[in-house]
């Protein structure tokens, strides 16, 4: 895990600093409202529906036990004893007061943490593969190469007022789960022949009211160029992205109007500024990024356990939760877990402050005092010995922790909705709450099998709605909530973009909605096919057919 | 009256900031790029608005470019005089005034770009490219909502003088030119990346 040293430490309390002063300003009425907006905001601190929300960065979604202490305790003392995990891996407190945010950022600061970036028109948190590190298909481990950016980005002088905000993910696998073509700049990292490093470049892609999959501008870059590189694309977006339009605004926009080549023409035409320069990254600089994410110091273990063996034969509702919350590690003899944070009939990524200290245990007696942030909203404990899953399992189920649903329809991707987001057209807690309890029977959710189904309460897509097998999204109709559905969206290697399969509906009829879908995927499937594979195969015709029925036409009336 | 800091004190401004008259409806042409046009639509100035532009007699005046393209062969004899400074706004593309002056730049005492607002970001993006792509040496001016907050990031683009908005107090954004003792990346201001630092206080002296 990353450790700050002297520098990272000088910029954050000088940053708690700046806040400080322009927090009083505002409060003194020296600063407008207006001015300290996009101020507050790159310090991740919202004005919202009934509160202030603050949201916490999590680089890269990795966290120390002691750091998710302190995320507890500043829950307790500062908010409601909670905070949300969001789709950017970072957390959000609902309820800080205004006049306390400086002093939240303070206590951040006392464990390397900030709310640096986590908004505003700048280039926000990286968000990587929550399984770097540890997983078994990991070509090159992305979290290196995440901190030379995190670095990069942090107060980068020229992009802190870009035209709309600026979202990066980095992924070093086979299988891609970082979403690179649904971000501004995705960037996946492999090795050529010859085992260098070398990055494949996508620009432009994004959710939100346009959905596009981004487009390959370099195909294989050395790695040490990345910060220049980069530099390139966002002067390019800096000068030319749209700023009439906030709708308009993001890079997508502007690779779309004058099409990705031109577009990398003139990224590279800027590169050459700066192309070996200064900020060209050295390997011993990478060396000493990297040297921060050695594998902990694990002994070594036997690949079987004959105990686990033995509860994995016994215990059907551990071999559950080992089917769905456990994979695979690069090391034999151990695993990594992810702790699910939906748990059916609560707000999906939610999690108390008890709960914060309890994973905090646990990740200090498993898996070395580290864990991460799924962009699933679940957290992930990735070095735990096999002969330790038991009695985990059983202390994760005790503070509802072990919800054996990882990857199924109740593991919803879903924002915070209308409850408390100023931007929401629609609520989407309760949504999510109504589907989980129309699925509320374990076996019926293993027999459908892989399902991921996203809600977003409004266009801004939060809830990844485009990328999910489902996709559910709040919309406005003449100020009444009402919810688009859309099927055969998908991340990963296969990323695709949902169809709307028809008018919208009522909050009340969505689960029974979802439910016409999955019968409809039932009955056709064939034995090996996933939902995702049958909606492929078969179109959204029989989707929609079967949701609307005999009453598409009263739905079109009366929906419109 | 605004305040003008260059470098990091306050100093006497004598220049006379020469802004277009106001032209009602702003035509939308293509200005400079044509991509500029196509995608962010800035109004660009009509002719006979520019036309129009009074520019004082005498003394230093710091000018519009469009103002500057259409007519620097009248002002020819005070640009030698060292008396012509000219400014960009944000969308306006440094390449053109390049061209104008056979690309040399630093034939300029003064250059000024406006940030039309604090949250318009292009200026930064126009510092960095007047003193790493076309090397210019010589003032360069923030001018418009230049405000205490963005004074740390004008400062590493590459400015060197801000004419600040009126209501801000000199002393305090002088501060601010100050916020951070050690930025991570580098910029016009030739920062080492602290990941270089990091390296160079490994190897013994």
């Amino acid at each position: 895990m990353y450790r700050y040293d002297d520098y990272d430490r000088a910029l954050v309390i000088e940053r708690v600093a700046q806040y400080r002063d322009q927090l009083q300003r505002n409060l003194a009425g020296e600063l407008s409202d207006d001015e300290f907006r996009p101020l507050r905001l790159q310090n991740g601190l919202y004005i919202q529906r009934h509160a202030p929300m603050l949201r916490i960065a999590i680089p890269y979604g990795m966290l120390a036990s002691r750091q998710l202490r302190k995320l507890a305790d500043i829950a307790r003392r500062y908010d409601r004893e909670y905070g949300h995990f969001t789709t950017r891996q970072n957390l959000q407190l609902n309820w800080p007061k205004l006049e306390d945010t400086a002093d939240i950022l303070a206590e951040l600061a006392t464990v390397e943490m900030h709310a640096i970036q986590t908004s505003g028109n700048c280039i926000r948190n990286i968000t990587t593969d929550p399984f770097a590190g540890v997983a078994p298909d990991e070509i090159v481990d992305p979290r290196p190469y995440c901190e030379v950016l995190r670095q990069w980005s942090t107060f980068h002088p020229e992009f802190a007022f870009l035209p709309r905000k600026f979202k990066i993910a980095v992924s070093g696998t086979v299988e891609d789960r970082a979403v690179t073509y649904a971000h501004d700049v995705g960037l996946q990292l492999y090795r050529d022949d010859q085992g260098e490093v070398l990055v494949r470049v996508i620009v432009g892609g994004g959710m939100g009211r346009t959905p596009i999959l981004g487009s390959v501008i370099h195909d294989a870059l050395p790695w040490r160029h990345l910060p220049t590189y980069l530099d390139a694309v966002l002067r390019v977006y800096n000068r030319y992205g749209r700023r009439d339009n906030a709708y308009k605004a993001r890079i997508k926009i502007l690779v779309k109007a004058i099409g990705a080549e031109e577009f990398a023409r003139q990224v590279n035409e800027e590169w050459q500024l700066e192309r070996d320069g200064i900020a060209t990254v050295t390997d011993e600089e990478l060396a000493l990024a990297a040297a921060a994410f050695q594998d902990p110091d694990a002994p070594a273990r036997p690949a079987r356990d004959a105990g686990f063996d033995e509860k994995l034969a016994s215990d059907r509702a551990f071999a559950r939760w080992v089917s769905r919350c456990v994979r695979a590690h690069k090391r034999p003899g151990y695993r990594s877990v992810t702790l699910s944070l939906k748990p059916h009939g609560l707000p999906p990524g939610d999690i108390t402050s008890a709960q914060m200290e309890a994973v905090a245990d646990l990740a200090d007696r498993y898996s070395f005092g580290e864990l991460r942030v799924t962009h699933e909203q679940n957290l992930v404990l990735a070095d735990v010995p096999l002969a330790d899953l038991y009695a985990l399992w059983q202390e994760a189920r005790k503070h509802n922790l072990a919800t054996p649903n990882i990857g199924l329809l109740t593991d919803m991707i879903c924002c915070p909705g209308g409850d408390f987001c100023s931007l929401a057209n629609a609520k989407s807690i309760p949504i999510a709450q109504a589907i989980q309890a129309e699925f509320d029977d374990l076996d019926y959710l293993y027999d459908i099998g892989d399902l991921e189904l996203n809600i977003s309460g409004c266009m801004n897509s939060c809830g990844h709605h485009h990328v999910g097998h489902i996709g559910i999204l709040g919309v406005d109709k003449a100020g009444s909530e009402w919810y688009q559905v859309s099927i055969g969206g998908a991340q990963g290697n296969t990323t695709s973009l949902g169809d709307v399969i028809g008018p919208s509906f009522a909050a009340d009829e969505v689960p029974g909605v979802v439910k016409k879908l999955i019968e409809t995927y039932v009955e056709a499937r064939t034995p090996e096919e996933r939902f995702l594979d049958t909606v492929r195969r078969l179109g959204v015709a029989p989707f929609k057919a079967r949701v609307y029925g005999e009453s598409s036409k009263k739905a079109e009336v009366t929906h419109g | 009256m605004a305040d003008l800091i260059r470098g990091e004190a306050l100093a006497q401004d004598v220049w006379t900031w020469v802004k277009l008259p106001d032209s009602g409806e702003p035509v939308r042409k293509s200005a400079g790029k044509v991509v500029l046009f196509k995608l962010t639509g800035e109004p660009a100035a009509a002719d006979d608005v520019i036309d129009r532009c009074e520019v004082p007699a005498t003394g230093k005046v710091l000018i519009p470019l469009s103002v500057w393209l259409r007519r620097h062969e009248a002002l020819a004899a005070r640009m030698a005089a060292g008396e012509i400074g000219v400014w960009l706004d944000s969308h306006e593309e440094p390449a053109e005034l390049a061209d104008s002056l056979g690309g040399d730049l630093n034939r300029l005492p003064l250059i000024g770009v406006n940030f039309p607002k604090f949250i318009d970001g292009r200026g930064f993006s126009v510092g960095f490219i007047l003193r790493n792509r076309y090397g210019y040496r010589n003032e360069m001016r923030a001018l418009g909502d230049v405000l205490r907050d963005q004074m740390f990031f004008f400062r590493r683009t590459g400015f060197d003088a801000y004419l600040l908005r009126a209501d801000q107090k000199p002393e305090r954004c002088i501060a601010a030119l100050k916020d951070f003792s050690t930025p991570y990346q580098t910029s016009t201001d030739g920062n080492v990346p602290v990941f270089r630092r990091r390296i160079g206080q490994k190897v013994p002296a």
